[in-house]
């Protein structure tokens, strides 16, 4: 049996541009502010949280590839960054070869409702800079070319839950030693569009956007003093079993927890659309936290924050493991379980 | 648990493809696709879903879909939600479950490759909301349904499975990667059956940004001719059931034919062009020969990705041209592109099952206009109907951003 380490973290969010803003922002446990985003042809604007601007224009926005990327793949690329900084320093992991995972719901929304727009009012001068940027594997791309020592890329799209199909899938990479270390990125941007699907979906949901990534390892000794201890099936919904099923199963699966440690859930601010999560852990007395209480709800972004706060919250030593509950909105419920590394080597020599 | 995992098996277990489902621009189902292919038929006619009046190019091969879908387990209700995209998939996969005999199961991953998944679904909630901003009918149907995770659960309900549903879009290699992650996840254990397989439909705004970069040919999509000028874009599906060997075989299943290596890479040289010299493109090729414990020398046939643009078919000459080494003068090669258009998210899958075809039935899709090859071309490529034995056929499938992908199909006989 193969242990997975964790080797680093990288978030930015509504919060700012890194997991200590991030951090900070979830221990203050006070939702952020919400902006107005004008909606076109309605006189009430939607509630958003929207990242802020980052104090200095970060130096990998110079690099050739990203020259006229949209949001989605700044936000990648930071959260990227930020997670590889401590492999990219240590002697041990030079000449590492990296693994890239990018998980994503809505995906590059801003540069495709431009280039659609563009379409409908007139084909012939619809920009071809911007149709490349529209695809989903675009933001794998660029975060591949900015990391150069790239050997395997892979988007997948799914709901949030899916962002633990991702990590799985850098596991299996890592176990098969095609890869010495495994980046795995949920990312998402946000616009009208965005925020005029969600109002369809769910009336109290503020829509936001922002990216966060998991660095993954073979190497203790490359590792934050976090390792992998568990991820559920894909628990995933049909016509034959509910989501309410299905996030019970994926409970069951991550089996009884200490109560000293963490539950770092995906509920929000909807009674309905969080009813099944709620049911799922209704008898769970330890501490826990709902980052999208606080950030608001940025879909595949919202589900790589609960892993990099939960693996936070263990690598700063508050926790000697925390619990990752995503009952994604229309595709499964998953869940894993991530743990300081003495705390489990006892137990899994 | 999907970690910590069971131990892989020892011995890599044998991945064979029991059931193959398939809809293109020529047609629905095995059977018209092969012959189809067999004759190097092309499925291009004037656009008619959109308005192509002001596109620099107005032809696609776009598919004839039956006015009622065959029965299956979903109701009313749920057909009427199906997109294009959707509708063809769950034809392609009906097909491909029906000749595998499978029956209702539970945990069956369904691993699936999609550009766009129901990106027309996508197309009609924008336009709803800029034209009609205050009219809301439909509007959240739309925002749920567009999504291919939900288009996948489709097809689970359908067909009466369950189980883990994966969604890869790594671009054009999307059908490819979904069949090589397939195999992936019968070899390492963590599945005996997989339902594989990719789509993508005809959309408005894809085919307004291949028109746009001018990547569309004006005249005739002629892969790897010296005169080509562009792709032509298509539509449609195809889905594959993979098992292991013991498990075709203990259900008594007809094989179809045996998956024996799969290579991916990703080619970081530009968001949209490959490496000129085809470097990844070469490497890939390799990975999925150590994979499969073959040579050039025991590939029969190639499915070349092949879009008919300048820059992807020159790199892929080049590389196939090196790979093959002194095999190259006599390695037959062709695009299917040439016949059904590049299927973007589907191509991999549904060149995958052409690949099937002729393993199974023993001829060479040609490309009917190919004349004059590109000088990079150490090989040649077919562009006559003819029978050939083959034994191995290798596919290859490239996407913007750069992830690569490689299927080794061998005849089972």
């Amino acid at each position: 049996m193969s242990r997975i380490f964790v080797a680093g973290l990288g978030a930015v969010s509504p919060a700012g541009w890194n997991v200590g803003a991030l951090r900070d922002t979830l221990e203050k446990g006070e939702p952020l502010p919400v902006q107005e985003m004008a909606r076109p042809g309605w006189e009430k604007p939607l509630p958003a949280r929207l990242v802020p601007n980052p104090s200095l224009r970060p130096e990998f926005l110079s690099h050739p590839r990203l020259r006229r990327t949209s949001p989605i793949t700044h936000y990648a690329a930071a959260a990227a960054l930020e997670a590889v900084a401590g492999l990219r320093t240590n002697p041990e992991a030079k000449n590492c070869r990296l693994g890239i995972v990018v998980c994503l719901q809505s995906g590059c929304v801003q540069y495709s409702c431009r280039f659609y727009d563009e379409t409908l009012k007139n084909p012939a001068t619809a920009s071809p800079l911007v149709f490349p940027e529209t695809v989903y594997a675009a933001p794998a791309s660029h975060v591949a070319a900015l990391l150069e020592n790239v050997v395997l890329a892979c988007s997948l799209v799914g709901d949030p839950s899916a962002y633990l199909q991702g990590v799985s899938l850098g596991v299996q990479w890592l176990e098969e030693n095609r890869v010495d270390a495994c980046l795995v990125i949920g990312a998402e941007e946000t616009n009208w569009i965005m925020a005029d699907a969600l109002w369809h979906l769910d009336r109290h949901a503020i829509v936001t956007a922002g990216a966060g990534a998991l660095c993954l390892c073979r190497e203790a000794k490359l590792s934050s003093g976090v390792e992998l201890a568990a991820i559920t099936d894909s628990q995933t919904y049909s016509a034959r079993r509910t989501r309410m099923q299905a996030a019970a199963a994926m409970r069951g699966q991550l089996g009884e927890s200490s109560p000293k440690e963490l539950l770092c859930d995906g509920i929000g601010n909807s009674r309905r659309t969080d009813a099944a999560e709620f049911a799922a852990w209704r008898d769970w007395t330890g501490p826990r936290i709902s980052p999208k209480r606080i950030l608001g709800e940025g879909l595949m972004a919202a589900a790589a924050w609960q892993c990099v706060a939960a693996c936070d919250a263990v690598a700063n030593g508050r926790f000697a493991g925390a619990n990752v509950s995503l009952v994604g909105s229309n595709q499964q419920a998953m869940g894993a379980r991530f743990a300081a590394i003495s705390h489990l080597s006892g137990a899994r020599p | 648990m999907l970690f910590p995992t069971t131990s892989s098996p020892r011995t890599p277990v044998r991945v064979v493809v029991t059931g193959a489902g398939i809809i293109t621009g020529l047609g629905t189902g095995w059977k018209p696709n092969a012959e189809g292919f067999r004759a190097g038929k092309a499925a291009f006619r004037p656009v008619s879903q959109f308005d192509v009046s002001r596109q620099r190019v107005k032809t696609a091969a776009e598919v004839d879909l039956p006015a009622i879908l065959p029965p299956t387990r979903l109701g009313a209700r749920s057909i009427a939600r199906l997109d294009r995209a959707g509708a063809m998939l769950v034809l392609a996969a009906l097909e491909a479950w029906q000749q595998a005999g499978l029956e209702c199961a539970e945990n069956l991953p369904l691993v699936l490759g999609s550009t766009a998944g129901g990106m027309l679904l996508g197309e009609a909630y924008y336009r709803q909301a800029v034209r009609q901003p205050q009219r809301h009918r439909q509007q959240a149907t739309r925002a749920i349904y567009y999504q291919p995770q939900v288009q996948a659960r489709m097809v689970l309900d359908a067909l009466g499975f369950s189980g883990p549903i994966t969604i890869i879009s790594n671009a054009c290699a999307s059908g490819g990667n979904a069949i090589g992650h397939a195999w992936d996840l019968i070899r390492c254990g963590q599945a005996e059956r997989v339902v594989a397989g990719g789509y993508d439909a005809l959309g408005e705004m894809v085919f307004s940004g291949f028109d746009s970069l001018q990547a569309l040919s004006p005249t005739v999509c002629r892969p790897f001719d010296a005169r080509r000028d562009g792709l032509a874009l298509g539509e449609g599906a195809a889905v594959v059931t993979l098992e292991t060997l013991e498990s075709a075989q203990r259900r008594g299943a007809i094989i179809l034919a045996e998956l024996i290596g799969y290579g991916t890479s990703i080619d970081q040289h530009h968001l949209t062009q490959p490496h000129p010299q085809g470097s990844t493109t070469l490497m890939v090729m390799k990975q999925a020969c150590a994979s499969a414990g073959v040579t050039p020398e025991e590939i029969d046939y190639i499915n070349a990705h092949g879009t008919g643009t300048v820059l992807n078919d020159r790199s892929e000459a080049l590389a196939i041209s090196e790979w093959a080494g002194s095999r190259a003068a006599t390695l037959p090669v062709s695009s299917t592109k040439a016949s059904i258009g590049h299927l973007l998210g589907g191509a991999g899958a549904v060149e995958a099952v052409v690949c099937l075809m002729t393993l199974r039935e023993q001829w060479l899709p040609p490309e009917i206009e190919f004349e004059t090859p590109d000088p990079a071309c150490k090989f040649p490529i077919v562009n006559k109907p003819q029978d050939a034995r083959v034994n191995v056929a290798l596919s290859n499938s490239f996407g913007f951003g750069g992830v690569n992908a490689t299927l080794i199909l061998r005849r089972w006989a």
